[in-house]
This record gives C-alpha cells, structure tokens and sequence, in this order.
C-alpha cells in the first residue's frame, strides 16, 4: 500500500495525538505526522477517529495537520549489520542519526536500520529446486569475524526454492533466493521486517536445562538463571542494577547480547558504546561489541518510542534465537517502559488501575516475558532468549505495581538491598530476598560440569547464612559475646563468606568475572574451611586460633589474586588449609 | 484544513478576550490552528503582557499555561497573541555577569541584549553517541566530596538536604573552589533559583562577588515571590544559556539549581488543575521524564572543549529520601550528596551522611594518572570500615559502650577521628587530593591492618600508618 492520506489532527496533548476524517487507516499501522513526518502509531480506531501515539517530540504539530498511513504495522528491519550497532527505540541507527542532524537528535529524521549499500558476502547452503520449510536457513554471511548470520526463510513463507543465487557479494535488499508459493513465485531478500508487538513463531518450547553462566558469583551459585529464563532485578536508585546488568552483558556465556537502555541515563550508553569494544570476549578473544546489539531510548528521549523500545529489543533478540543462538536480552530499566505506558494511557484518559497504572499493565509484562524461552528454533537448532529486566521501584519499595505484577512472570528474583550498597557490598543482592525456581533445573549441569558436590555445598552454605541471621538477632540485644564460640564460628564464616565470595568488584581486572570452575573452588575451599572449623573447635581449638590462620587472608584474596585461567592456585590454598588445620589440631589432641 | 505555511501568516493573528481562566491556564475557543508549545502572548486590559506556552491544542480550545500567572487578567478585555513558534531564548556570552527571570528577561535594569541566536528553551536531547563519557576530577577542596563521592566535569550530582542545613554554604564553597588541577579554563556559573527566598539569593550573588568571578555568572532567579508557573521555565533557560557557553563557546560550564522541590511543586500545581490522574503523593506520572529533560542536559560532547556540570540543591520534604522528588531525581542523576541533620547537630560541616552518599562517575577520574594510585581502594575501604562503625555505634546503643569488644573499641574511635578529621573541614578549607587521601589513611591507622581487606598489602606498606 503506498503513502496515503488517512485523517487529520483534531488535538495535540503531549505525544499523543486525537485524530479525525479517519478513512482507512490500520489498528497499530506506521504513521508519518504532519509536515515534519514525525513517526508514529495507530493505538486506538473508533468510527472515523483514531488515537495515534508520536514517536518523537510533538512541539509545533497543530489540529488541521495531516497524517499519513505507511500501510504497514510498526516493524523493525532484520538481517546483516545489527551487530554493534546502537539504535533508538524504534530502530533508527543513532549513528545515522547524528550524521543527519549532529550532536542533538532531530525530528523527522528518517532511517533504514539496515544499510542498504554495504555488501555482505551471501554463501548458499540449501539447495535450488528442494522445498524449503519457513525459518530454515537459506545461508550463511559471516557478519563479524565470530559471528556467522543466517539468511532465514521469513516465517511466513514456504515452498520450493525457484532460484537460489551464488556464492558472492549482496546487499540486504538484492533477491538472493526466489519461492514459489501457492503458484506464486516469491523473491527472498536477506533483510526481513517483523511486526514488533507480534512474538516471531517457533517449533516449540523446550525445557530448561542449561544455566546462563554470568560471571557474578552470587548469582550463579546462589540464584542461578537458565537459559531462556526470566528474572528481574529490582532495587533502588544506586543500589547496582545497571551495573549488575553490564556485567552479564559483558562476561554471561550468551551468544548475542541485546541491550535496551530504556528510559535510562545517556551516558550509561555512551559508557557501553566506549566500554565495550576495547573489552575482550573470553570464550572468542574478539571484542565484546562483536555480540552486542545496543538500543538506546534515553530517559529525555521521547516517552512513546521508550514504549516501543522494548519490543524492539525483544524482536531482534528472537531472530538471532531462530538462527540457532542463545541471546540474552537487558533491560533497564522496565519500570519506564511500564511508566511510560501510564504517561500514554493517561493522555487518553483511559481508567487507571493501581498508582494511575493503566489495567492492562500486568497482561503487557506478562506478554514481554513470555518472549523469553529455550525454543526448538524452526531452522531445526535450539536457540534461546533469557531476559533480566531492571526494576526500579519507588522509594525502593517492592510492594509497588510493577515489583508485584513482574514478580507473578519470571521464575528468578535478585532483589537488591539497600543496607548492603550503603556499606558498598557489591553485587547488593540480598540472599534472603532472593530466590530462582530453575535452581532444579540446572543442578545436573553442576554435577555433571563441576561435581557431584555441587548442590550439597550449595546448601550447607545458604544454611550457614541463614543461621547468621538469627544469630545476628541475639547479637543486637546482648553483644557477640555471650555466644559460645560455635556460634560465633558461624558469624565468622558467614563475613568469610560475604568478603570472599559474595562481593564482587566489577572494576577489578580479575575479579569482574568468575568462571564457573573458580566459582565451584571457591565455594569448595570456603565450606572446607567451615567443617575444619567446626571439627576443630570440638576438638577445643579457640576461635581467635581460628581467627589468626594464615591461610585466611589467601582465602580472602583469592578473589583478586586467581585468575581463571590458573584456578589450580586455589588447590594449593586448600592443601595449605588442610596442613594447617592438622597442625592446629596436632597441638590441641597433644594437650588433651 | 489549513497548512503549516498559512498558519505562519496566521501567527501573529490576535484574538480578544479568553473563554475561562483557571489558576495560571487560560483557555481560548476557536482559534486557527495553534501549534503544540507555541508561545503566546498575553496583553490584558491594563496593557500588562504576559507570556505563555500552549499545552493542549484542538480545533475547539487552546490551554495555554501564563508564566506570570493569571492575577489580574480579565476574561473579556485580554488580547492573545500566538507566534508560532516555541518559546527561545537569545543567548549571547554577554549574559553573563547580568541577572534574568527565569523567562530570561532582565530583572537588574540593565538593558535587553540582541542574542548571537535563538534556542528553544526545551532543548534537544543529546544523541547518545556523540556523547563524551566524562573522567576529568574536578577538585573541589572538600575531602568528603573530593575522596569518597568525587565530583567529575560533565556530572550531574545532586545535593539532598533539608530545611536549615548549609547546603547553600556547600554549594557556594564548590563554586569556589573546584578547578580541574594543572589547568586554567575558560568558565562560566549559570545560577537558577526557583522559589527561594531572597536571601538566598543575594547570599550567592555575595560569594561570587568576594571571590571576584560574578562577572562569569549568570543569574535566572524566579524567586519566592515571582509566580510559581514561572518556575517550570527557570532551569530551562538557565540550561538553555548552559548549552550555549559550553557546546558553542567552549567553556566549563557549573549550573547550581535550586530549590527543585519548588520547581517539582509548581509541575503538580499544573498537573492538578489540568485533571490529569496523579501517580505518587499528587505529583504527576510523568514527573521522572520531566526531570530527565532537566537533569539529562549536562555531560560533555566529543570534540567539543566545553562542558556542562549540575549541581540540583532539593529539600527533601520531611527529610525522607524516599519522597518522589529525591527518589525520582537518584534515579536520573548520577549519584547523591546526602545531608544527615544529625550529623549537622553534632557540629559536623559538610554533614555529608557517609553511607548514602554516591557519586556514580568516580571510577573513572581517580586512581593512578588522576588522582593517586590509592585512591580507589582506600575510598572503598573508608565505605567499609564507616559502614561497620554504623552497626558497632547501634550495637554500642543497645549494650553499652563497655561491652563492646577491644576491635570494636577501635572502630568506634577510628569512625570519631574519621568524622572530625576527615569529614569536618571550614567553610573555608581548600584541601588538595593528597591532604584528603593522607587525611583518610591517618583515621585507618586506628585499625589493625588485618581488618583492611580493600587495599592491597602494597598499599598497606606504603600508606599505613605513615
Ligand atoms: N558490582 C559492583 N562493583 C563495583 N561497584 C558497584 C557494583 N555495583 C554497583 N556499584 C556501584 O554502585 C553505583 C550504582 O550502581 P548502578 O548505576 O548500577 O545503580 P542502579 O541500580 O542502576 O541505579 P539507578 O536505578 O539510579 O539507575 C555504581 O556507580 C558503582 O559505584
Ligand atoms: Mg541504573
């Protein structure tokens, strides 16, 4: 459908705009506004009025003004050349962006997603003349020196492949394969548009086995999340949740990252813009940015485009989930995106819910999340999308809306506290809030990765930190010494605990990540030095003998002083710890 | 239906009289086309004029919400003029040293300048990748801020205080004081006052000339007594002249606003009037974004020399730090000076509540190269062992002094000596970065060096206890 004329403004009210003279205009079509063409949306169609939500600031739009219908819904473009690439919430490369209009973004500034110039070398790999289903791969372009892009079917397409073309150099929109389809013969590019509210289909859902290892201790040996998992990380202003969310899209072992800055501070992208590619991939020795798909919509970006965001982010992490990759999606903060469907919903005085929430905000998280999973991609491979959405909620409160309403759909909790980032115990996920449902599911990963141990050392340690708690009760009334030594042993461990493994430094060289065989030693050598402890204190060891252990302090430091790549330092830590139990216990059964 | 280019021929076009007047809106029926935040203006029957800013517009009625308030206005004598355009302010270097209302009309009798250019007050949001991720360490002389919560040019870092605390002094002495070491820049101090009193103001007007620099200040005041509608345009102006000295003129720019929370109230007063739905204790939904447009308006720009650094002074109202305006303005900025008006009773200048406190840029300005090679884990070490002193004092509350274990003896006296001789400093104290960080060592050397698990042995051996 070519660009036509589908009504007019009747009245401007911020970015939401009531339309009249309505004459074929789509439910949710792309729309172009007035002279400036600002983008924009159909949200509402009743007789020959709409309701049209503006993509970018409305300042001078005036009733009378026309509005023009792209005839197709708000969809973002797919195919090679997303990678390290930084959009805004409805994919407008902001590199494009700044070259249009400089420093400050502009308005009605128009921009494929795609360059459509830039050759990408296309290599066939299904067969002219076979019957090819929808979603399976057509070939292959080796978009970044790691990455090799699938050139897929689009999901709504099938039949016999017509025409394939050859090994060579192509652009996005250059026929590289033709179908024929009911008798119709279909040409095939390598860029793809999808609408983004609408999830892009699959074979089916598959269950969750296999744990998205980040890096951060807490998280993956106390609060793990799987692939294709879901979880939200809600905290107050300061207490760690960008941060916690950098980390993961730095050093998780995820195939591609989507980074949607949603409503958030700009200099936070520009961080990861510099940041990122001068970091090294662990797992490919390549640049960090070579995995990385960034969508920034500022919080001065405007309110409806932070709306959009997040589907945006959510559609282009499960294209990359059909090729076969598991994709893990951050987004900071939800609570913006969840805010901003408020600011829209009361512009069109719509009935509020709870904190002038509009009703159907529980269904529209529920829908963002359910975009996750670890699916049988229609290309026949597994692929997954995780998602960790940040959740800031008012004055740190959870018990607000959107808290509540995320906590009913995802299966993994890391609730940040407060009192730990006032006393900079960093990552601030408190150990008695949170909690992840895939702790099950992933324990035979564990055994079979690490040891059978896993769980058992898992468990004696989350019981240890609970015992501190009560212990920690006492100690407010009546001091640390009225406990018997045992007790206080316990206390002990659980600061061990929290110096040693808990907190972690990302701005350390070495600490800022943890493989999963350092986690596992780690935890190993900490649980080691509490049943030493306790066998030692019945033997009639003294805590301050305990206390004054050489083999402490290595304990303390192994965090900034083994590398991954050399966890072997941390066994000669645990035969030193062993020797110097004995020694202490030699002693004591001689005095006896 | 009229174009755009017919309505420049309409702009201009003046209607008589308004259809209703509430609080500081003014309503007219049956206008041209009006555009979306065109400016108006208002002559009323006195011959008084007044400016305005459409904030709803439809075929039937335009809202437009009057700066200086509606007071006086008749509904029937009043004359409305649209001009097509949005509200801009002319912006020249000249502006500096003159003081303006927040409209940026001179209020001190000197005359109206003929601006290099106009810019729309509102500003435009800066693209992402052109943005400059700001590292420079401003030294602001003030240990607290300097060596535990470091102030980076192109931050914005608010200052959370309450009613009677010296935040005014603080933000006097940074203006004062902070200079970029080794370096000797062209700047500039773009001071917005909204709805305080008039004291307020001449207290700084009478810093900045003691320290001979009001020549580089810009004043907008919208003060206690202007009308409060005037406010919400205060700091876009002030920002407005900002964006120009920085990003056109090359100058290192420090924009001191205050008092948010009056700005925040005067949004819920047009809020209110207007019916919209309100989210928390009253304030409008879309309080966080408006803020954003405020507070997002600082930061540095590659290429560019010039750069612009916030310092929003707020009251919490009640203290409380988690009232919608202090939650919602940590949520933007990047990191918080808080003030303890405990610590302010005790004497205690700055009262910078340690714990609280956060400046989210320091990682990258201190250190070795920047300011010295201690510095990031003694700042975190300080965190750590202050923190504990917070649990050993409450400890201390419930069991007795006495009771408290001979480790916990020392850090009750390292958490004294560290309040007194490090956090307390005069007004007129200029600390330079090594006096802080060998002021933070002396209050550590009261610890066993065991306990000092954020610092490396090296540093232990070269710092502590010296
Ligand atoms: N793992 C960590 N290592 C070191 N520092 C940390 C860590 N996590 C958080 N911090 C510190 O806490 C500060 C705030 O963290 P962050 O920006 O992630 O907070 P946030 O929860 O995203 O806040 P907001 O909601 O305001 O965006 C950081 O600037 C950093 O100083
Ligand atoms: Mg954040």
């Amino acid at each position: 459908m070519p660009e036509r004329i589908i009504g007019n403004i009747h009245r401007v009210n911020g970015p939401v705009i009531e339309a009249r003279g309505i004459t074929d205009a789509l439910m949710l079509e792309l729309v172009a506004v007035g002279k400036q063409r600002l983008i924009g949306e159909v949200i509402k169609l009743e007789k020959k009025q709409a309701v049209i939500q503006v993509y970018e600031d409305t300042t001078g739009l005036a009733p009378g003004d026309e509005i023009y219908g792209s005839g197709s819904l708000l969809s973002v473009e797919l195919g090679p050349g997303m990678i390290g690439t930084i959009y805004d919430g409805i994919e407008r490369p902001l590199e494009e962006l700044f070259k249009a209009s400089g420093n400050f973004i502009g308005k009605g500034v128009i921009s494929t997603a795609l360059n459509r110039k830039k050759l990408w070398h296309f290599r066939p790999s299904a067969s002219a003349g076979s019957e090819i289903k929808s979603g399976m791969i057509l070939g292959t372009v080796q978009e970044t020196e790691n990455f090799t892009h699938s050139i897929l079917v689009p999901p709504d397409l099938s039949g016999k492949i017509i025409f394939l073309a050859k090994e060579g150099d192509y652009t996005v929109t250059d026929t590289i394969a033709s179908l024929s389809q009911n008798g119709q013969e279909i040409p095939v590019s390598m860029l793809q548009k999808w609408p983004i509210r609408n999830p892009r289909p699959v074979a089916e859902r598959l269950p969750l086995s296999i744990p998205l290892i980040t890096g951060q201790r807490v998280i993956d040996t106390l609060f793990p999340i799987a692939k294709g998992g879901t979880v939200a990380i809600p905290g107050g202003f300061g207490t760690g949740k960008t941060m916690t969310q950098h980390a993961i899209a730095k050093w998780c072992d995820a195939d591609i990252i989507v980074y949607i800055g949603c409503g958030e501070r700009g200099n936070e992208m520009t961080d990861v813009l510099t940041e990122f590619p001068k970091l090294i991939d662990p797992r490919t020795g390549k640049s960090l940015m070579e995995r990385t798909v960034l969508i920034a919509n500022t919080s001065n970006m405007p309110v409806s485009a932070r709306e959009a965001s997040i589907y945006t982010g959510a559609t282009i992490a499960e294209y990359f989930r059909d090729q076969g990759c598991h994709v893990a999606v951050m987004a900071d903060s939800t609570s913006r995106w969840a805010e901003a469907l408020r600011e829209l919903s009361g512009r069109m005085e719509e009935m509020p819910a709870e904190e002038g929430f509009p009703a159907y905000l529980p269904t529209r998280i529920a829908e963002f999340y359910e975009r996750a999973g670890y699916m049988q991609a229609l290309c026949g491979k597994p692929g997954s999308v995780s998602i960790i959405g940040a959740v800031s909620p008012p004055g740190g409160d959870f018990s607000e809306p959107v808290t509540q309403h995320t906590k009913r759909f995802v299966r993994c909790f890391w609730g940040l506290d407060r009192q730990l980032a006032n006393a900079r115990h960093y990552p601030a996920i408190s150990w008695l809030e949170s909690y992840s449902e895939y702790l099950a599911d992933i324990t035979p990963w564990w055994e079979k990765n690490s040891g059978l141990e896993w769980s058992k050392l898992r468990s004696e340690i989350m019981d240890v930190l609970q015992r501190e708690v009560r212990l920690q009760q006492v100690v407010k009334l009546v001091g640390p010494d009225a406990l018997p030594d045992s007790q206080r042993f316990i206390i002990d461990v659980c600061s061990l605990f929290k110096n040693a493994f808990l907190q972690q430094n990302s701005y350390d060289n070495i600490d800022r990540f943890a493989s999963a065989d350092k986690q596992f030693k780690m935890l190993k050598i900490i649980v080691e030095y509490y049943r030493r402890g306790v066998q030692a204190l019945k033997q009639g060891v003294t805590l301050i003998k305990l206390r004054k252990m050489k083999v402490y302090q290595d304990i303390i430091k192994m965090k900034f002083t083994v590398p991954n790549d050399d966890t072997a330092q941390i066994d000669k830590i645990t035969v030193r710890l062993d020797r110097a139990f004995s020694e202490l216990e030699n002693i004591y059964a001689a005095a006896v | 239906m009229l174009q755009q280019s017919d309505r420049l021929l309409l702009s201009g076009k003046e209607y008589i009289g308004l259809d209703r007047i509430d609080g500081p809106l003014a309503f007219v029926a049956k206008t041209h086309p009006v555009g979306y935040r065109e400016i108006v203006e208002c002559v009323d029957s006195r011959g008084i004029l007044r400016t305005g800013m459409v904030l709803d517009t439809s075929a039937d009625t335009v809202v437009i919400q009057i700066f200086e308030g509606t007071s006086g206005m008749t509904m029937p004598g009043t004359r409305v003029r649209f001009l097509g355009k949005p509200l801009q302010l002319a912006v020249t270097e000249k502006m500096l040293g003159r003081v303006w209302n927040g409209l940026g009309k001179p209020i001190d009798g000197g005359p109206v300048l003929p601006g290099d250019a106009e810019h729309d007050v509102n500003g435009m949001p800066i693209n992402p990748t052109a943005r400059e991720y700001p590292r420079d360490f401003i030294q602001t002389g003030i240990s607290v801020i300097d060596g535990m919560n470091t102030l980076i040019r192109g931050q914005k870092l608010p200052i959370f205080s309450g009613n009677g605390l010296p935040h005014n002094e603080l933000a006097a002495q940074i203006a004062r004081q902070a200079k970029i070491r080794g370096q000797a820049e062209n700047f500039a101090v773009v001071f917005a006052a909204m709805g305080v009193k008039h004291d307020v103001a001449r207290y700084f007007i009478r810093s900045f000339e003691e320290t001979g620099v009001l020549e580089n200040v810009a004043l907008f005041l919208s003060l206690a007594d202007d009308p409060s509608i005037e406010r919400l345009v205060t700091p876009r102006s002030a920002l407005t002249l900002a964006e120009f000295l920085a990003y056109e003129k090359n100058m290192h720019v420090l924009v001191i606003m205050t008092d948010m929370a009056n700005y925040c109230e005067s949004l819920r007063e047009i809020s209110t009037l207007r019916g919209e739905i309100p989210s928390r204790k009253g304030y409008p939904g879309y309080l966080y974004s408006d803020l954003a447009e405020i507070y997002e308006r600082s930061g540095m720009i590659k290429g560019i020399k010039g750069s612009i650094t916030q310092l929003p002074i707020l009251s919490m109202p009640n203290d409380d730090i988690s009232h919608p305006i202090p939650d919602l303005t940590g949520y933007i900025t990047e990191g918080q000076i808080v003030f303890d008006r405990e610590m302010h009773a005790r004497g205690i200048y700055p009262p910078v509540a340690g714990l609280p406190s956060l400046s989210r840029l320091m990682k990258d300005g201190i250190g070795e190269g920047m300011t010295r090679e201690d510095h990031p884990h003694l700042a975190s070490q300080l965190f750590a062992a202050y923190s504990y002193v917070k649990d050993v004092r409450n400890l201390a509350s419930v069991i007795g002094e006495e009771e408290l274990t001979p480790l916990d003896h020392q850090y009750i006296e390292f958490g004294k000596k560290f309040e007194e001789q490090f956090v307390s400093q005069k007004t007129g104290e200029d600390r330079t970065i090594e006096q802080t960080l060998d002021r933070g060592w002396e209050s550590l050397a009261l610890l066993p060096a065991e306990e000092l698990h954020r610092v490396t042995e090296e540093e232990i051996q070269k710092f502590y206890g010296k």
